[in-house]
């Protein structure tokens, strides 16, 4: 999946003319907490986070004292080195950005313009979605032998029911011998499916939760 | 014995029947009728038969072109790529001769119940012929055709314009009704269920409270696999209390699956027969307590129909008749006629034995976890009656 298939658009912006307080009060009224600063043709000159504001903000403890620092422009302190994305990136590759580099949004870039934010709440939907739980299904797990083939086999035995799969995670074991194979299937009774993997020798796990059904 | 309680039933309900292996058997029906009929505890004047709902009143649901579909697949009209398009024709619910009419007349059935109730001709009224809480407006899914309770709910809302408290307490997350009546804030829905970690259909996460004017009116409680009776009945009583307290409904509307017992093969949260005793008392306090006496209830899941279903539906007639006072053996008359019929031993007392399963590890941290998940469940109704005070 790339990036330009999640991303947000329109992204709302500032501009480097823009005083702290105005980019306080677009926070609070869009109910977000990244604000990229363009130029006229969109090209991103820097980003303000609401980490950022909060620090060029009064305490609360002093609250009407230095209020004329709230009507410097946000060019006085946003951020100019910023990490920026490309709409065909991969989602996981953006994914591994975040992480790198330990930040909360991803601005999309495309000939030096910005054409769309991807933000961690984003990604986690989108992450969500891919797992399918967001359509009527039933998950199993089955524990397979670390060899190769195995996820065809099992995939085999599920169309075999005519059963659609509507997604499929393959995770390591605790013991490196094994894998879990993760199948999200697209029946309320996955009963007879259980019993053919069963018969083909399978450890199939439903519910899967450790001390109690192993 | 209550003045008047409706039970809505018909012989034609065993006509929604996919094929001979497959879990979803309305005989359940017919076999809880004859347990009561042997009782005693029902008798002519309680029957009430169905009528079938009209092609209007499936549209008030669901999309006009799925209910064509539905007819053209019952009389072997729909090509199998047209009709998985609707979720039919699949393993959970293939198509089967004149699936428009049986499960046009489970909606009827429910409808019946609901107009026996708000006419003020009865107090309660009872469809175990209805419950098909996974329809979709335009697709069929897990076991369900078309969807008889969002049907009955939005019938109440246009012909009595009351406002209705949904209670779900099927295993399986009640995701049709709840997404039918997601953005209204005159319909609460309450769903308490298995967690869709492994379970169809996955939903049902706590956090799923409704959408526009209707955010907020949306109750997920999802438990873990074994949580057990004492868990699941806190988790069901502290929810339905201050669901009711906060919403102040004007009728109640139980969808009554009984899937969550131990002995269900689909699910796995093992409760016994003292959950289905305490679910519709509960629910018949309240309807007294909010709505007047106004109380609807329809079936839902039960997939062990010989040992699970005629016991726990029977409790639920009794309860709302006011005779839930049995106890001890099931009647002798009963366990002779079916016995034959089942697979397995029929149960020989209307309670479970204490040692039906054994000891479940892990149960303190289970019975936490699902403490924690009504909390957030509860969050909001519970900071707003503290800003209230």
């Amino acid at each position: 999946m790339l990036v330009e298939q999640v991303m947000k658009t329109p992204v709302v912006t500032l501009r480097a003319t823009n005083t702290i307080a105005e980019a306080l009060q677009l926070l609070r009224h869009h109910r977000i907490r990244h604000l990229p600063v363009v130029d006229d043709e969109g090209h991103l000159l820097g980003l303000v986070t609401d980490r950022d504001l909060r620090d060029a903000s009064p305490s609360i403890f002093h609250l009407h004292e230095h209020l004329d620092d709230l009507q410097k422009p946000v060019s006085t302190m946003m951020k100019t080195d910023v990490v920026v994305g490309h709409p065909l990136d991969f989602v996981e590759e953006a994914a591994a950005l975040f992480y790198e580099h330990r930040i909360g949004c991803l601005p999309i870039v495309n000939n030096g313009k910005l054409v769309g934010i991807i933000t961690q709440t984003d990604l986690l939907r989108t992450f969500i979605e891919l797992t399918g739980v967001h359509q009527p299904g039933s998950q199993i797990e089955v524990k397979v032998p670390n060899e190769a083939g195995m996820l065809g086999k099992a995939a085999t035995i599920i169309g075999g029911r005519h059963i659609n799969i509507a997604s499929v995670l393959l995770y390591p074991d605790r013991d490196p011998n094994y894998k879990i194979l993760v199948f999200r299937v697209q029946t309320m009774n996955p009963i007879p499916l259980i019993r053919d993997l069963q018969n083909a020798g399978y450890r199939v796990l439903w519910p899967n939760l450790p001390g109690v059904t192993s | 014995m209550s003045r008047n309680c409706v039970f809505v039933y018909s012989e034609q309900f065993l006509q929604y029947k996919f094929h001979d292996d497959h879990p979803f058997n309305q005989l359940r029906v017919k076999l809880t009728y004859d347990l009561l009929r042997t009782l005693g505890a029902l008798d002519d004047r309680h029957i009430v038969t169905p009528r079938m709902a009209t092609d209007d009143e499936l549209a008030l649901i669901h999309d006009r072109s799925y209910i064509e579909a539905v007819k053209a697949a019952g009389r072997g009209g729909l090509s199998e790529a047209a009709a998985l398009n609707y979720g039919l024709g699949t393993e959970d619910t293939p198509v089967f001769p004149n699936m428009h009419e049986a499960s046009a007349l489970l909606v009827g059935s429910t409808l019946t119940a609901v107009d026996a109730v708000l006419s003020g001709a009865a107090e309660h009224a009872l469809n175990l012929g209805g419950g098909l809480h996974h329809g979709f407006r335009g697709k069929a899914s897990g076991f369900c055709v078309y969807n008889d309770s969002a049907v009955a709910i939005q019938y109440i809302r246009e012909k009595y314009g009351l406002r209705v408290l949904y209670v779900d307490t099927d295993a399986h997350h009640g995701d049709g009704v709840q997404w039918a009546f997601y953005d209204d804030p005159n319909v609460c829905t309450f769903s308490i269920h298995e967690t869709g970690r492994y379970l169809f259909p996955g939903t049902g996460n706590v956090n799923e409270r409704g959408h526009g004017a209707g955010y907020g009116y949306s109750f997920n409680i999802p438990l873990d696999a074994f949580t057990e009776d004492e868990s699941w009945l806190y988790a069901y009583t502290t929810a339905l209390r201050e669901i009711a307290d906060f919403f102040r409904p004007d009728v109640i509307v139980t969808q009554n699956g009984v899937d969550a017992h131990y002995y269900d093969p689909l699910t796995h949260l093992s409760v016994t027969m003292k959950t289905y005793r305490i679910i519709p008392k509960l629910a018949h306090q309240i309807a007294h307590e909010y709505c007047n006496g106004r109380w609807i209830a329809v079936g839902g899941g039960g997939y062990d129909i010989w040992r699970v279903v005629p016991r726990a539906w029977a409790l639920l007639w009794l309860e709302m008749t006011g005779q839930a006072d049995v106890s001890g053996p099931l009647p002798d008359d009963w366990r002779q006629r079916w016995q034959p019929l089942s697979p397995v031993t029929l149960p020989l007392e209307w309670d479970d034995p204490d040692n039906l399963y054994p000891p479940i590890p892990r149960k303190a941290e289970i019975s936490e976890k699902n403490a924690q998940t009504v909390e957030k469940a509860l969050y909001f109704i519970r900071s707003q009656r503290r800003a209230g005070t």
